[in-house]
């Protein structure tokens, strides 16, 4: 649920630092504004120790430990536990062994929920900012609205969906079988493979509006002249959202995918209030797994192995992501 | 917030359009908006009812949950343990990022861009992987030293830090660089040092982000729950755990469970719509450049 920010970063991030390394080398030609010395390193010192303190202390920490042979019986004493090598990883990574299987089986279903939900967020978000770009009665009060799955807290919507995702209370069983009659039996939604379908709406329902957000906001930034010169070229509306909208929300979508796939790849609050502490087999999503494999059954050193190689998969995933998609800018620049 | 509202649109909308729009949009509202219902309704019924099949609209109309609520489960006191926890974390991360910010958006320094690539990357890493080690360093401190974190709303409030911290650093950086240096510029002139220009200057124009800074990190921490599934016990408990006592071993008070759910996103709720504009705002500032 951290992945939050105003996405901003690595293309502007690599010609700026270009220009400050060259500052720092050529030190007699910076401006006397920026000739402070440690001020800066004392301005960003409390913000150094905490990171230290919160980021990068445990970081080291659970490496270490991915390495150890930790259990419950060394939980109270950390360092007596004995090293064990890559033994807690290759227990991960024996896609034959009981372990490696579910892990290797969290991993596909996360992966099959974070591309179906950011998929669907997306085009809704995507749809619904482009219908709202321009005014019509109602507008604002809609986008509040629209806000309202974003700004509710996950603990008091999702167990909303909890409700209303059981069997013989809920209102989904209610509308499908007594209601509509489409299902002859009032069906699971909680266990079993529907798990799964449970845990993709109520996750498109509580991501989509971040979309809409950022979308909106990056609507506002296209120069209106473009649809006007469309307009005097005779492109009608649609002509215009394909010509016009889309390709100009690109550097925005860049960025707004990315974010939404860490967010959702790495969701631990919604299949956690969804269905408790323990996730039906079908929507066992990597971060539960992980959990449970350390909370419930002790195994910390098995448990940090994998958060290790989770988090060795993110950031390939997104190197890889922002080589291609500053690649294809690059290119659509040139 | 159209940019040109007198304007008539350029965009000479076919019926298409706005039949696309009207049927679009009233779907997407009715998909906000069930939950919502589902909420408010279910909150207004008594015990047997919300037991047997669902209704969409409640027989026996009482405000009987409301008043339960505060008795089955300590949750007056659950709500003072996530205002504590939330509001803590968000004065002390947003304090100490208007001087990190400040910092990074005005000056270059060797190791700004280390400083700044951390920051972002840590946002984007799983809870999970920060959950392990700072329970078990938690752990080993208290067994060690006798300073109790685990458990703790400090020991909670750190954690905190891990997602809000990084988050306001990152906002409030997008913020500060949209403020002209001019500003600063003019307030050295007139014989303010750095911090004088922050305090007198800077920080009086980013209101706005900061407000909105604020409200989204407390936002962001009122609504956790991986943390205080793990660090909390029966005194230090917060909302995101303590609504799963509505649940007992022979039933599940759902009324009371929807009119709790409501209790506590009421404020949220309130304080976001009401910043909703600053919100939008931030995120434009800093999104899309």
């Amino acid at each position: 649920m951290t992945a939050t920010a105003p996405p901003r970063n690595a293309p502007e991030a690599g010609p700026d630092s270009g220009k400050s390394a060259g500052r720092g080398r050529l030190r007699p030609r910076i401006p006397a504004r920026l000739r402070q010395g440690g001020l800066p390193y004392l301005l960003l010192l409390p913000a150094v120790l905490l990171e230290l303190l919160i980021h990068i202390v445990p970081m080291v920490f659970g490496i270490l430990i991915s390495f150890k042979s930790l259990t419950l019986f060394y939980i109270r004493n950390w360092s007596t536990a004995p090293w064990s090598g890559f033994d807690n990883y290759k227990i991960a990574v024996k896609i034959h062994q009981p372990i490696g299987q579910a892990l290797l089986h969290s991993f596909w279903v996360t992966l099959e929920f974070t591309v179906l939900s950011v998929g669907l967020s997306w085009l809704i978000g995507t749809a619904a900012a482009i219908l709202m770009q321009e005014s019509f009665r109602g507008r604002a009060v809609m986008r509040a609205i629209f806000l309202i799955p974003y700004a509710l807290p996950v603990y008091a919507t999702v167990i909303t969906w909890t409700f209303m995702f059981q069997q013989n209370t809920g209102l989904v069983n209610h509308v499908l079988h007594d209601q509509l009659h489409l299902t002859s039996d009032k069906s699971f939604w909680l266990i079993g493979s529907n798990s799964f379908w449970a845990l993709v709406i109520v996750s498109v329902w509580k991501s989509w509006p971040f979309a809409f957000l950022a979308l909106m906001a990056g609507l506002q930034n296209i120069p209106r002249e473009l649809y006007e010169a469309a307009a005097m070229d005779g492109a009608g509306v649609w002509q215009q959202i394909r010509k016009i909208t889309m390709p100009s929300l690109r550097p925005v979508n860049q960025v707004l995918v990315l974010v939404l796939f860490l967010w959702t790849f790495n969701d631990f609050n919604t299949p956690f209030v969804l269905f408790g502490p323990s996730a039906p087999h079908q929507a066992d999503l990597i971060s539960i797994h992980i959990y449970q494999s350390s909370f419930i059954t002790w195994n910390f050193g098995e448990g940090s192995a994998m958060s290790v190689l989770l988090l060795l998969f993110l950031l390939l995933v997104t190197a890889v992501y922002l080589l291609i998609t500053s690649r294809k800018r690059g290119d659509a620049d040139a | 917030m159209p940019r040109f509202p007198t304007q008539p649109s350029p965009m000479a909308q076919p019926k298409s359009f706005i039949w696309t729009r009207r049927i679009v949009l009233t779907l997407l509202l009715v998909f906000v908006l069930i939950p919502v219902y589902v909420m408010l309704s279910s909150s207004l019924k008594s015990l047997s009812d919300v037991q047997g099949s669902f209704q969409w609209i409640p027989t026996h109309i009482t405000v009987k949950p409301y008043v339960d609520i505060w008795k089955t489960i300590p949750l007056a006191h659950y709500f003072v343990n996530s205002l504590i926890v939330s509001v803590s974390a968000t004065l002390l991360s947003v304090a100490v990022a208007i001087f990190a910010s400040y910092g990074v958006s005005r000056y270059r320094f060797a190791g700004r861009r280390v400083f700044t690539v951390t920051v972002l990357s840590t946002q984007m890493f799983p809870g999970i992987l920060f959950l392990l080690p700072l329970y078990l360093i938690f752990v080993n401190i208290g067994n060690s030293t006798g300073i109790t974190l685990n458990g703790s709303r400090l020991g909670l409030i750190i954690t905190y830090l891990t997602f809000s911290l990084p988050f306001s650093i990152w906002m409030l950086v997008g913020y500060f660089d949209s403020i002209p240096r001019d500003l600063d510029e003019a307030a050295k002139v007139d014989g303010c040092g750095p911090m004088g220009a922050l305090f007198r200057v800077v920080v009086p124009a980013a209101i706005p982000g900061i407000v909105a800074v604020c409200v989204y990190a407390f936002m962001t921490a009122w609504g956790e729950v991986l943390f205080a599934s793990v660090m909390t016990n029966e005194s230090t408990r917060t909302l995101a755990v303590g609504l799963r006592e509505y649940a007992t071993q022979n039933d599940v008070y759902w009324n009371q469970v929807m009119a709790a759910s409501l209790v506590v996103s009421v404020p949220v709720v309130a304080g976001f719509l009401l910043l909703q504009r600053y919100l939008v705002a931030g995120l434009t500032a800093g999104a899309v450049k």
